[in-house]
């Protein structure tokens, strides 16, 4: 039989059985409004508290800074709106983010500029980190709100959120950060942190889809995104997705029970696929080799188209994602490639591979036995490849 | 993306794949930096495609319609190969995916621009015979 290898966590993972059991109550015999009165609704009232408090436990927060949204694009959608409206009516309309924010963050700031907001895009550099001293240098006195991913979607490479939530508080600006990628892959403490707002997502965590959490300091008040009942303390309208909510509750508890092992467990894969890929030529990997999530492996092929490459993988069992246009659904490549310096032509043959929990080491030597020779047979028939070994394409 | 199992199956096993070193007419659309290049090779005897090869570098789509082009204008006059549309390649491939339309129109361009090679070759100009060949749309403002 042929092997099947899920290398493409950082998109999605699958619903784990500790998480699928502690759901499954709630979608059958607990089916109750957590509204109402009768104890049936009341039990999974309790449910909901008892999530709220494993998710505030694992970020080092309190049970009421924690705000149960619909996904992580709601959480962040909310945090920056919610921000920029409030204190806009202080004069602040500066927002500060970085140019290779996750598009929930940057198509958020984008349509606040069209409403009147003033937006830095912080440059990010060929490592793709970005330097605590940046966002100093970026605040204003107007300034409403900086937004930093924790970890990047695509290149993985962790940011100095504690600096750069230091330098916030020091001058006074709400920090939030979006920690979908993070949250279970680094130890995260939001006090020690410095960090006002924090985005999560369920289905990074083997939790369900369609759950996200908006931590929001106690003492911040946003104005809401979504208008109606007194759900969440009456600051998220929206009957309780309570299966999904104990589900993420619980993917909580086990992701955050034990990160260095996950770290330890995991650095070791990344390192060996990435040594192998890189020897692959060429090949160049992409962001910081050191200071990236432990189950990030991005490495670019030039020559090859990423989508082609993606589709060879999946004939040989490997589910894993590219920054190319092809893959993107726009004309360009990936904008996190284009930012760390990549140009058109070589962000387009790039390939994600995101390890998580279930990886393991067959699933590492299968992918190392698969990669080179597909990338040789593109180029095969690559007439780019032909242009750049002769000298006629330099990149 | 939704492909259809004909592309599938031709990406997965793409016909004529390659080079012809003595071909009568070679021609390059796309560029690396739309992520798509298309270069064709024919062989031509008597106004017939005796031999038709191509290279790609691009997503599946691109692949899957060269290998149809190609099987395509296999044996065909060069007349007939003119008439190829993006369309036709399309069909035979059971469709695509609305994003991908232009791999097959940077097919039919690439046929195109290797039979106007090979007017150029025969010393005619190919743009009353074979008409501009332009490049994609989607390449325009890059």
């Amino acid at each position: 039989m042929k092997r099947f290898v899920y290398a493409d966590n950082a998109a999605t993972t699958q619903i784990s059985d500790e998480v699928l059991d502690a759901m499954m109550p709630w979608l059958k015999e607990g089916y109750g409004n957590p509204s109402s009165i009768y104890a049936l609704g009341r039990g999974a009232g309790h449910a909901i508290e008892d999530a709220r408090k494993k998710v505030a436990d694992a970020l080092s927060a309190r049970p009421e800074e924690i705000y149960f949204t619909g996904c992580g694009s709601e959480s962040d959608n909310w945090a920056v709106k919610g921000t920029a409206h409030k204190l806009a009516a202080k004069g602040k309309k500066h927002i500060i983010t970085t140019a290779f924010e996750h598009h929930a963050i940057l198509h958020t700031c984008m349509s606040l500029e069209k409403e009147g907001f003033e937006v830095t895009y912080l440059p990010v550099g060929p490592m793709g980190v970005i330097d605590a001293q940046q966002v100093a240098d970026a605040i204003r006195p107007d300034t409403a709100i900086v937004t930093i991913m924790y970890a990047n979607n695509e290149i993985g490479t962790i940011q100095p959120i504690a600096e750069i939530g230091k330098i916030c508080r020091e001058k006074g600006v709400w920090f939030h950060t979006d920690a979908v990628q993070a949250v279970g892959n680094v130890p995260i403490n939001v006090v020690e942190q410095n960090i006002d707002m924090l985005s999560l997502s369920g289905h990074k965590l083997h939790a369900p889809k369609g759950i996200g959490v908006l931590y929001i300091r106690k003492g911040i008040v946003l104005p809401n995104l979504i208008d109606g009942g007194g759900q969440e303390r009456g600051r998220r309208a929206g009957t309780e997705n309570v299966a999904s909510i104990v589900g993420l509750g619980r993917a909580m508890e086990i992701a955050c029970a034990d990160i260095p092992g996950k770290i330890a467990r995991l650095t070791p894969m990344r390192d060996r696929i990435i040594e192998a890929l890189l020897k692959v030529p060429m090949a160049r990997l992409n962001g910081d080799p050191k200071r990236r999530l432990a189950g990030n492996i991005n490495v670019s092929f030039p020559g090859v188209e990423g989508e082609s490459l993606l589709l060879s993988l999946d004939l040989e069992g490997i589910c894993a994602s590219s920054g190319s246009a092809c893959t993107s659904g726009s004309l360009d490549p990936s904008h996190v490639l284009l930012a760390i310096g990549l140009s058109h032509e070589v962000a387009h043959g790039s390939l994600r591979l995101s390890l998580g929990d279930m990886t393991s080491e067959e699933d590492v030597e299968h992918i190392i036995e698969s990669v080179p020779p597909i990338i040789e047979r593109l180029r095969a028939m690559s007439p780019m490849w032909e242009h750049m070994m002769k000298g006629e394409i330099v990149l | 993306m939704l492909y259809s199992d004909k592309v599938l199956e031709h990406f997965a096993n793409p016909h004529n794949v390659g080079e012809i070193a003595d071909a009568d007419g070679v021609g390059e659309v796309g560029n690396a930096k739309c992520g798509d290049i298309m270069k064709m090779y024919l062989k031509i005897q008597n106004g017939v495609i005796t031999d038709a090869k191509f290279k790609t570098f691009g997503c599946g789509a691109a692949i899957a319609t060269s290998s149809m082009a190609t099987d395509m204008i296999k044996g065909a006059t060069i007349e007939d190969a003119l008439k190829l549309s993006n369309q036709a390649v399309v069909e035979a491939l059971d469709g695509l995916p609305a994003s991908k339309i232009h791999c097959s129109v940077l097919a039919e361009q690439a046929v195109k621009s290797a039979l106007s090679d090979y007017y150029r070759r025969q010393g005619v100009d190919p743009t009353p015979i074979v008409g501009n060949v332009e490049e994609c749309e989607a390449c325009h403002g890059l």
